[in-house]
């Protein structure tokens, strides 16, 4: 966040919040009534990670400054992001059906040879 | 001693030393929750039946997590973390427009509305005691107490630091010179990146453990 912001800047400011205030609230309403329809886990679970996404970059985006914070930042969050990726891909990775891949390997070597 | 860009950017990075460290300690906060979640993740996927069997007197198979945990609570404590990161980003840019009086009431909000988080955390875990469940009783409850619980630790962290800047800590505003002010409102504006990071982890919190 820039240091030397000016007093206009700051009410201009002050109106942002408000307006993510609101929409945050109706976000929260809208995942808890979606929730009440009983969906199936799959559907349920994205729209669920699609509102919670949404909420979570109006908060990291407004709250925090992010969108016009420096570039150092950013790079600490997405090296952040890089690991958290990978991480989520060991433990899910770790459940794969190990006869599923091996199969599978088979079918691209042998498609490969022939 | 004078610490070097307390306030200031550096001039490499463009950011001052207080701003940076926050944002790394932050960045390994997104790691230490994030590895609660993917164990959430791998437990959930290895699960026959989620949340599972219950004790309600009789065993009970439980095919939805809001069967067993308390949703409308759950949603209240939403709104309140929500109007707690309101109020926190407000009590900043009370300072920034040199209004100590309008810093000390959002300050001060921010306060209760996290404390107000706790009081209904408290009765949301009491109705869990009260059937005798544990984090030991299974894994769905194990995952519940540990993510909600750690949640909550930063939660009365975040009341610790805030509780000292609504208090003892404006010494160093009521010093009353530009410098002084400066550094005070910068040090709001780092316990605020905490606090919104602390609304940001209840926001997948929320409807990944309760509502799916």
């Amino acid at each position: 966040m820039a240091e030397e912001m000016t007093l206009e800047d700051v009410k201009r400011h002050v109106r942002v919040y408000i307006t993510v205030f609101i929409a945050l609230a109706v976000l929260t309403v809208v995942t808890v009534g979606v929730s009440y329809l009983h969906m199936p886990f799959t559907p349920a679970l994205l729209v669920a990670l699609a509102i919670a996404t949404v909420k979570a970059a109006l908060v990291a985006l407004y709250f925090m400054h992010l969108i016009s914070e420096k570039q150092v930042i950013l790079w600490v969050l997405l090296s952040a992001a890089v690991f958290l990726v990978g991480m989520f891909a060991l433990f899910i990775g770790a459940h794969a059906d190990q006869e599923d891949i091996a199969t599978l390997a088979k079918l691209i070597l042998s498609s490969h040879v022939a | 001693m004078q610490i070097p860009y307390e306030v200031q950017a550096r001039p490499d990075t463009g950011v001052n030393n207080a701003k940076l460290g926050i944002w790394l300690f932050l960045a390994s906060e997104v790691m230490l929750f994030g590895g609660l979640f993917a164990a959430y993740v791998f437990l959930r996927i290895g699960a026959d039946a989620w949340p599972g069997m219950m004790m309600y007197g009789t065993e009970v198979m439980a095919e939805r997590a809001d069967e067993i945990l308390n949703v409308p609570l759950a949603t209240l404590n939403t709104m309140i973390l929500i109007a707690s990161s309101v109020t926190m980003v407000m009590a900043w840019a009370s300072l920034k427009m040199d209004r100590f009086d309008r810093y000390k009431l959002y300050m001060g909000l921010t306060i209760l509305l996290a404390l107000g988080f706790l009081v209904v955390k408290s009765f949301e875990y009491g109705e869990k005691f009260d059937h005798h469940w544990y984090a030991s009783t299974n894994n769905f409850l194990g995952v519940y107490f540990v993510l909600t619980g750690l949640h909550a630790i930063h939660v009365t962290g975040g009341i610790l630091v805030n509780a000292y800047f609504w208090g003892p800590g404006t010494k160093l505003w009521k010093r009353g010179t530009a410098r002084d002010k400066a550094h005070f409102t910068n040090r709001i504006e780092v316990a605020g990146l905490y606090w919104h990071f602390v609304d940001l982890v209840w926001i997948f919190l929320f409807p990944t453990i309760y509502l799916i």
